[in-house]
């Protein structure tokens, strides 16, 4: 396993996406720091960036990988590997990197403009860590989505509808929802569905972290007194994790079933 | 060496292998042979537990497929399509698939030079034609010392002088003992190569024998011939 993760990682790394995808972190960040010089306000701007861009990242460089590499996978198929070990391996490889790309890139800048030395630390970690959470979800789910398409342009179709789904339209049907069910107590409701989409989780997370809760309204009240718990803290990142998990099983399950 | 059992195998609606029974004995080159999507590619994936069979059993030096990776250290593959990772070099790609096999090969250099790679080492595999790739596929087959050998069409895109030192290996190869299974569509590389040919027709077995046995079958004397009235028939 260890070996197919290292070497999926040293291919990622030697390509231009790679780099790009560090340098854009890299700049967004420093800019955003040279614009305000507020370490906080820079962390509530790219919690936005994050919480939409590395997901859509996410996904595009899991199925770009996956359906990129098919041929080089029967390769391995063919050595006595068994294939849960490739499969795995191949999306360790590619969300390990892509996380390393998200903490230099906006690791660096902070540091430089003083992280160590200011009160925003927690939450500037805990900005990191839903990020790579998010990225490890969303590079699953499109090595799940790759591994049940064998059409390429099929599977990256459903990639991003995926990726438009959690990012977008999730939040308008829960607005929507909510708006309907006006008159019926709806916070357990409420609480319940952003469990169930990782970007809306990530998103109030960090929020109500940043003790910026109030901008949530009667809701950010609700999710104050859950979230902003220790118990909910860590019942969000356990949901998280079971967000990386159940997608990995999914693509042990097919990896198994599966003819190539 | 290679015991198969009334496999069966479809994708979706299209039935390819309908109940195949083959055995192939130690030593010796096997040429499978067939009509396009006769099922030669499927039949040689289901030996190498890429293609899951629906029924029936393949059973490799006794040992049955489905039980664990481990029988493919006992087996060379050449796919038939090469392609690699394009962001690695050469170089490190045999150095990767060693790592992966943990064994180190005797002859990986002999053949690097015998295909003229030396100059492509620090390449990346991205830029090679693909020639050049089949070439460097065809070393990754046969740089380890297998007893059992399966080349997928291993003459495509080949330069008359390559062909050649593909022929004379295949050759050590048989003398060493080796089992070596290859599928082709050109009549005479499988004429002068194999000493048994297995003629796979709408997912049967449709022939197992020499090429002499095939022409007295089909009563004719050239064997491009022979095969063609096997198809027209």
């Amino acid at each position: 396993m260890f070996k197919i993760i290292k070497y999926s990682f040293y291919d990622l790394m030697r390509s231009r996406w790679s780099y790009a995808y560090l340098l854009f972190y890299l700049l967004l960040s420093f800019v955003l720091l040279f614009l305000n010089s507020e370490l906080s306000k820079a962390i509530i701007t790219l919690m936005n960036v994050i919480t939409v861009l590395v997901p859509l990242i996410g996904t595009i460089f899991g199925i770009m990988y996956y359906y990129d590499s098919r041929e080089f996978t029967q390769l391995l198929l063919a050595q006595p590997v068994k294939r849960t070990t490739i499969f795995i391996g191949q999306y360790l490889g590619v969300a390990i990197s892509l996380s390393m790309s998200l903490l230099i890139g906006m690791g660096i800048p902070f540091i430089i403009y003083g992280l160590f030395g200011s009160s925003v630390i927690w939450d500037f970690s805990l900005l990191l860590v839903t990020g790579v959470f998010l990225t490890f979800i969303f590079t699953a789910l499109s090595f799940y989505i790759g591994l049940c398409n064998e059409n390429k342009i099929k599977g990256f179709g459903y990639a991003i509808l995926l990726w438009l789904f959690m990012a977008v339209i999730f939040d308008g049907l829960l607005l929507l929802s909510l708006v309907y069910f006006n008159d019926y107590p709806l916070d357990k409701f409420a609480l319940v569905s952003s469990m169930l989409n990782p970007i809306d989780l990530s998103r109030i997370l960090i929020l109500l972290k940043l003790d910026i809760s109030a901008l949530l309204g009667y809701t950010g009240a609700v999710f104050q007194k859950f979230f902003g718990t220790s118990f909910g803290l860590i019942l969000s990142l356990l949901t998280l994790l079971l967000w990386v998990l159940v997608p990995m099983w999914g693509i042990k399950r097919k990896a198994k079933r599966k003819d190539f | 060496m290679i015991k198969i059992n009334n496999l069966h195998k479809s994708f979706g609606k299209n039935q390819i292998l309908k109940g195949l029974d083959l055995q192939i004995s130690k030593g010796g080159i096997i040429a499978i042979l067939g009509p396009n999507g006769s099922g030669k590619t499927t039949l040689i994936k289901a030996i190498l537990g890429m293609v899951l069979p629906e029924s029936g059993t393949i059973l490799i030096d006794e040992h049955n497929i489905k039980k664990g990776s481990s029988y493919r250290e006992q087996i060379d593959y050449l796919p038939q399509l090469a392609n690699f990772p394009n962001n690695l070099k050469l170089k490190e790609l045999l150095r990767m698939i060693k790592d992966l096999r943990s064994r180190e090969s005797s002859k990986d250099q002999e053949l690097i030079n015998l295909f003229e790679l030396t100059p492509y080492l620090n390449k990346k595999l991205g830029h090679l034609s693909g020639g050049t790739r089949q070439k460097v596929n065809l070393v990754l087959a046969l740089m380890y010392d297998s007893p059992l050998i399966i080349l997928d069409e291993p003459t495509s895109g080949l330069d008359p002088v390559s062909l050649l030192h593909l022929k004379e290996l295949l050759l050590q190869e048989k003398q060493a003992g080796k089992t070596i299974l290859l599928s082709s569509h050109i009549t005479s590389f499988v004429e002068e190569m194999a000493d048994e040919l297995v003629f796979l027709l709408e997912g049967k077995i449709y022939f197992q024998g020499s090429i002499e046995q095939l022409k007295q079958q089909s009563k004719q004397s050239n064997f491009e011939r022979a095969i063609a009235s096997i198809l027209e028939q």
